[in-house]
C-alpha cells in the first residue's frame, strides 16, 4: 500500500489507531488516577472528527472493494459529529460507580463499532459491506448489555444479538442468491449483470429484509423497543441515530447504485414499508409512558419518513435522505441528551415525572422542546426543513397519497410530541425532578444540538453540498 | 437590509431583549418598545408606500428583495408587498401594539409569555411580506406553534384541551396546505423550465386545470380552516375562550386573517380557473359559517364565547367575500379583514378587562357595569355598535361592500346566497345589543362588582388605539380603499383573464 492508498482510508485507520490507543492506555494506566480514560479517549476521537473534515481524494482500493468519494465522505462526518456528542453526553454517566475501571472497554467497542459502520459505508462490494455491517453490530450487544446490574439490559443485549443474527442470516442468504445469478458480488457488476428475473426479486427482498431490520422498517421493528428501553440511555441513543443512519446510508447508496434495474418493484416494496412504518410507529409511540420507549416508537415513524426520499430514485432524493439523517442526528440527540441528563440524576424515565419541569429546569426543558418541535417538523428548526424535501422528492415522482399520509403522520406524531411539551411546561407539579446542574460535557453536547438544530435549517448550502455530492438511479 | 426584512428582525430583537433583561417591568417595558418600533415602522411603510405609488411606480409588488436559499429547489426568500398586504401589516402592529398593553398585568412566566407572544407575532409579519410560497408556509406554521404555550400555559377554563385541538387543527390544515403547494410547485412551469414557488412567477402562466382541480380545493381548504370555514371552525370558539387576552386579540383579529389572506394571495391568485368552477361548494360553506357563527353566539353565556362565534361569522363573511370574485367584494374582503381584526381585538381587550375585574365572563352574572366602569362600557358599546354595522364605524363599510359586491352577481344562486349571508346582521344586532342590555345596562345584580376600578392607563392606550382606527375606516374609508386598490387588480385581471375566455 502506498501512502495514498492510507490517506484515503484515513477515517478508518484514525478510527482504529485512536481504538489501540485507548486499549493501550489502559494497560498503562495508574489506577489511582479514575478519570484520565474518558478525556483521552474524547480527544482523540475529536481528532478523528475534525480530521474527517479536511478535503480528502477520491478513489477505490483493494481492486474496487473499498470506495471513496464525497457522498461516502460527508456520511461518514456526520456519523463521526454524531458520535462526538454521544460521547460527550456519556462522560457524566461513565462517571458512576458502578462503571469504574471499566469506561475503557465502552470505548473501545463504540469506536470499533463505528469503525465498522465506516468500512460499511464506503463498501464497493458486498462481502466488504456484510463485515462492516458485523463489526457494526455484535460488539453493540456487548454494548446494550453494559450495565450488568440490570436484568432489563441483559436482556436487551440478548434480543439484540438474536435478531442481528436472524437478521444477517437473511441478509446472508439474499448476497448468496445476489451471487449465484450474477456470478459477482461488486456492485458494479452486479448492477451491470442484474435481471428483472424471479430470482434476482426474492434475493432483493431478502436482502431489502435484512436492512429493514437494521432500520428497523415495520414488520421488522419489533425488537426495537425493548432493546432501546433495556440499553442504557446514551447507548440507545447511539442505536437510535448512529447505527440506524449508518444503515439508512448504505441502504440507499445500495439500493440506488446496484438495483436500478428493478426500481419498479423496490419502489412498490418502500411505499408499502414506509406507509406501515411510519403509522405503527406513530399509533405506538402515543401510548408509551417510558420516554426511551416513547423515542424507540417515534424514532421508528423518522425512518417511515426516510423512506419517502428513498422511493422517487432521484439525486435529490438521495440528498433529502442524508440531510434528513443531519438533521435528526442533531434533533434525536438533543432529546436522548436530555433524557440521558435526568435519567442520570435522577434514574426517572417516564412521562409522567417530568411534569412541572420548566420550572426547576428551564434549560433541559427548552433543550427538549426545541429537539422535539424539529422532530416534528415544525419551523423554524431544521427538522422542518428535512421533512418538507423529503416530501417534495417524494411528490417530485408523483406520490401525492404518499406525502398526504405522511403528513397526516406528522400531525399524529405532533400530538405526541406536544404530550412531554406539556408535561414539561403546563402540568403543575407539586414535587417535580429537583433542580441540578448538568456536567460541561453534556453541556457542549446540548449546546452542538441546539445550534445544529437552529443553524442548519437556514444555511442553504449546507444542503446544496449535500445535493452536489448525491446521485439518482 | 430592506423595509420588509426589519418587520422580521426587530420582533427578534425584541424577544432577545425581553431576554435579556432582567426584572418584570423591564420586561413589559422592552416589548412594548419592540412592538412601538414596529408600529413607527408601519406607519413609516405607509408612508413610503404611498409616496412610490404616487410617484407612479406602477410594479405589482414594492420593495421586493430576493435572496435565493435553496438552489435546488428554487426557493427564495422572496419579500414584496402590495396595499394589501402593507394594511395588514399595519393591522397587524397595531394589533400587537395594543396586546402589549392589554396584557400588562401578567405576572406568571412573565418573559416567556411576551416571547412567545411576539414570536406569534414574527410569524404573522413574515406570512404577509412573503412572496414565496416556502417562506410563506414556514411563517405560517411559525405563526401557529407558539399558541399552543401560549393558551396552555396562560389560558383559563379547559386549557389543556382547546390547546391541543387548536394546535392540531390547524397544523392538520397546514399539513393539507403543505400538499397543495408542493402541487403548485411542480406544475409551476407548464411549458418546461425551472420550477419555481415565487407567487408572481406563477401567476404569469395558468396551472393545467387538473392539477387545478386536484389543488385549490386543498389549498383552499389548507388555509380556510384558519379563517374559520364551516365544518372546520371548532377550534376557533374553544381556542379563544380559553387564550390569554392579548393571544384571543391577535389569533382572532390577525392570525385568522392569514386564512384569508392566504385564500386569495395564493388559492384564488393562482388558480382562479378552478376557483370558478368549485366556488360554489365553499360559497354554501361559508354562507353557513356566516348564519351558523352568528346563531352560535346568540345562544351563548361567555362573553368570549360570544365573540369567538361572532368571529367565525365575521371571518366566514371573508372568504365569503373572496368567492365572490370581483373587484367590489375583494375589497370589501380586505376592509372586512381589517375591521374585523380591529373591533374582534379591541373586543377581547375589554373583556379580558372585565374579566380580570369580576373574574366572571358569565352574562347572566354580571349587570349594570355602565354606572360602575363606564370607560370600559362605552368601549364595549362602540366596539358592539362597530360588529353590527352602524354607519360611521368601520363594520359599516365592510359588510356594505361586501353584499354589494356580491349582489353583483346576476345569477340566482349568488343572490340568494347573499341574501341568506345579510340576514347574519339581524342576528349580529340580536347578539351584540343583548349582551350590551344585560351586561352595561341592566341592573346591578352583585354587590361585589360595585366598587370595580375604571381602566388604567395602559388599557387605555390599548382601547383608545383601537378606536381610533375603527373609527378613521369608518368616516374615511377612501384612506384604505384608495390603498388597496392597486394591490387587487392584478388579481382581478387573473381572474377576468378567464372569465372573458
Amino acid at each position: 500500500m502506498t501512502l495514498r492508498d492510507f490517506l484515503l482510508m484515513r477515517q478508518e485507520l484514525l478510527l482504529i489507531v485512536a481504538t489501540l490507543l485507548i486499549l493501550s492506555a489502559e494497560i498503562f494506566r495508574d489506577p489511582e488516577k479514575k478519570r484520565s480514560p474518558d478525556l483521552f479517549a474524547l480527544i482523540l476521537f475529536a481528532i478523528v472528527t475534525f480530521a474527517g473534515f479536511l478535503p480528502s481524494e477520491t478513489g477505490t482500493l483493494f481492486g474496487g472493494m473499498y470506495e471513496v468519494t464525497d457522498t461516502r465522505l460527508i456520511m461518514k462526518n456526520i456519523l463521526n459529529a454524531g458520535v462526538l456528542i454521544v460521547l460527550l453526553q456519556s462522560v457524566s454517566w461513565l462517571g458512576r460507580k458502578e462503571y469504574e475501571g471499566r469506561t475503557s472497554e465502552y470505548h473501545i467497542i463504540l469506536l470499533s463499532t463505528l469503525a465498522g459502520m465506516d468500512f460499511m459505508i464506503s463498501a464497493g462490494h458486498f462481502l466488504m459491506f456484510y463485515i462492516g455491517l458485523e463489526l457494526a453490530t455484535i460488539p453493540l450487544a456487548a454494548l446494550v448489555a453494559y450495565d450488568r446490574f440490570s436484568n432489563k439490559s441483559a436482556e436487551g443485549g440478548i434480543k439484540l444479538i438474536l435478531i442481528s443474527a436472524l437478521s444477517s442470516g437473511i441478509l446472508l442468504y439474499g448476497l448468496s442468491m445476489i451471487y449465484g445469478t450474477t456470478g459477482s458480488l461488486y456492485f458494479d457488476e452486479v448492477a451491470r449483470l442484474f435481471r428483472n428475473g424471479n430470482l434476482e426479486i426474492l434475493a432483493f427482498i431478502f436482502f431489502f429484509s435484512g436492512m429493514a431490520f437494521k432500520i428497523s422498517i415495520v414488520p421488522f421493528h419489533l425488537w426495537t423497543a425493548d432493546v432501546y428501553e433495556g440499553a442504557p440511555v446514551n447507548i440507545t441513543s447511539y442505536l437510535s441515530v448512529i447505527s440506524k443512519g449508518a444503515a439508512a446510508f448504505i441502504f440507499i447508496i445500495v439500493l440506488f447504485r446496484v438495483f436500478p434495474v428493478i426500481i419498479e418493484s423496490w419502489q412498490k416494496l418502500i411505499y408499502v414499508t414506509a406507509v406501515l412504518t411510519m403509522t405503527i410507529g406513530n399509533l405506538f409511540a402515543i401510548r408509551q409512558q417510558n420516554l426511551k420507549r416513547f423515542l424507540a416508537f417515534s424514532s421508528i415513524s423518522q425512518a417511515g419518513y426516510l423512506l419517502l426520499g428513498f422511493i422517487g430514485g432521484t439525486q435529490t432524493g438521495m440528498a433529502s435522505v442524508i440531510y434528513y439523517i443531519l438533521v435528526y442526528v442533531f434533533s434525536n440527540l438533543g432529546a436522548f441528551g436530555v433524557v440521558a441528563a435526568i435519567s442520570n440524576s435522577s434514574g426517572r424515565e417516564n412521562i409522567g415525572d417530568y411534569n412541572g419541569l420548566y420550572r426547576t429546569n428551564p434549560g433541559l426543558s427548552l433543550v427538549m422542546l426545541l429537539a422535539l418541535f424539529s422532530l416534528a417538523g415544525i419551523p423554524p428548526f431544521a427538522g422542518f426543513f428535512g421533512k418538507f424535501f423529503l416530501f417534495t422528492a417524494a411528490a417530485q415522482k408523483g406520490y401525492y397519497i404518499l406525502v398526504l399520509i405522511a403528513v397526516l403522520n406528522t400531525i399524529i406524531s405532533l400530538y405526541y410530541y406536544l404530550l412531554v411539551v406539556k408535561a414539561m411546561f403546563i402540568v403543575k407539579n407539586e414535587t417535580p425532578i429537583g433542580s441540578f446542574n448538568s456536567d460541561l460535557p453534556t453541556k457542549i453536547a446540548l449546546g452542538i444540538c441546539v445550534a445544529g438544530i437552529v443553524i442548519i435549517g437556514f444555511a442553504g448550502i449546507i444542503f446544496e453540498m449535500i445535493r452536489n455530492s448525491s446521485f439518482g438511479v | 437590509m430592506d423595509i420588509l426584512t426589519l418587520f422580521v428582525v426587530i420582533p427578534v430583537l425584541t424577544m432577545a431583549g425581553i431576554i435579556l433583561v432582567k426584572d418584570l417591568n423591564r420586561v413589559r417595558v422592552a416589548a412594548a418598545v419592540g412592538m412601538g418600533i414596529q408600529l413607527l415602522l408601519s406607519a413609516l411603510l405607509i408612508f413610503l408606500y404611498v409616496s412610490a405609488r404616487n410617484g407612479g411606480n406602477t410594479d405589482e409588488m414594492l420593495f421586493v428583495r430576493d435572496l435565493v436559499w435553496f438552489k435546488t429547489f428554487n426557493i427564495h426568500y422572496t419579500v414584496g408587498v402590495d396595499g394589501i398586504s402593507v394594511a395588514m401589516i399595519a393591522l397587524t402592529s397595531l394589533v400587537v401594539f395594543a396586546g402589549i398593553f392589554a396584557s400588562w398585568e401578567v405576572d406568571f412566566l412573565t418573559k416567556e409569555f411576551f416571547v412567545s407572544l411576539i414570536l406569534l407575532a414574527t410569524g404573522v409579519f413574515g406570512f404577509f411580506i412573503s412572496l414565496d410560497l416556502f417562506t410563506m408556509f414556514l411563517f405560517y406554521e411559525l405563526a401557529v406553534i407558539p399558541m399552543y404555550l401560549l393558551i396552555g400555559i396562560w389560558g383559563s377554563g379547559p386549557k389543556e384541551y382547546s390547546a391541543m385541538k387548536l394546535t392540531l387543527m390547524l397544523m392538520g390544515a397546514s399539513a393539507i396546505l403543505l400538499l397543495g403547494i408542493l402541487g403548485i410547485y411542480f406544475n409551476s412551469a407548464p411549458a418546461g423550465g425551472q420550477l419555481t414557488f415565487n407567487i408572481q412567477e406563477i401567476a404569469r402562466h395558468t396551472i393545467p386545470m387538473q392539477a387545478q382541480y386536484l389543488f385549490f380545493p386543498m389549498t383552499f381548504v389548507g388555509f380556510g380552516v384558519l379563517g374559520a370555514l364551516f365544518p372546520f371552525h371548532t377550534w376557533s370558539p374553544d381556542g379563544h375562550s380559553s387564550a390569554p387576552t392579548a393571544v384571543s386579540m391577535l389569533h382572532a383579529g390577525v392570525l385568522m386573517k392569514l386564512g384569508g389572506y392566504g385564500a386569495f394571495r395564493v388559492a384564488i391568485y393562482l388558480m382562479p380557473e378552478a376557483a370558478h368552477e368549485l366556488s360554489w361548494i365553499f360559497i354554501i360553506l361559508t354562507s353557513i359559517s356566516v348564519v351558523y357563527g352568528a346563531f352560535g353566539a346568540i345562544v351563548q353565556k361567555d362573553l368570549k364565547y360570544i365573540n369567538a362565534y361572532s368571529s367565525v361569522s365575521h371571518c366566514g363573511l371573508v372568504l365569503f367575500a373572496i368567492l365572490m370574485m370581483n373587484k367590489t367584494a375583494l375589497n370589501g374582503a380586505v376592509i372586512q379583514m381589517i375591521s374585523h381584526g380591529l373591533m374582534t381585538a379591541l373586543f377581547f381587550a375589554l373583556i379580558g378587562m372585565i374579566y380580570g375585574r369580576t373574574h366572571t365572563r358569565m352574562i347572566n352574572e354580571m349587570g349594570g357595569l355602565m354606572k360602575i366602569v363606564p370607560f370600559l362600557s362605552v368601549a364595549y358599546v362602540i366596539a358592539g355598535l362597530a360588529s353590527l354595522g352602524l354607519p360611521g364605524l368601520s363594520g359599516f363599510v365592510a359588510e356594505m361592500t361586501v353584499f354589494v359586491g356580491a349582489f353583483q352577481h346576476p345569477d340566482l344562486f349568488h343572490r340568494v346566497v347573499t341574501i341568506v349571508a345579510i340576514t347574519s346582521i339581524v342576528i349580529t344586532a340580536v347578539y351584540i345589543l343583548r349582551v350590551i342590555a344585560i351586561l352595561l345596562l341592566g341592573p346591578s345584580t352583585n354587590e361585589h362588582y360595585d366598587h370595580l376600578r375604571d381602566a388604567r392607563w395602559y388599557e387605555k392606550v390599548s382601547v383608545v388605539t383601537l378606536i381610533t382606527f375603527i373609527a378613521i375606516i369608518g368616516m374615511a374609508p377612501f384612506l384604505l380603499t384608495s390603498l388597496l386598490s392597486t394591490g387587487i387588480q392584478p388579481i382581478i385581471d387573473k381572474i377576468l383573464a378567464y372569465a372573458q375566455f
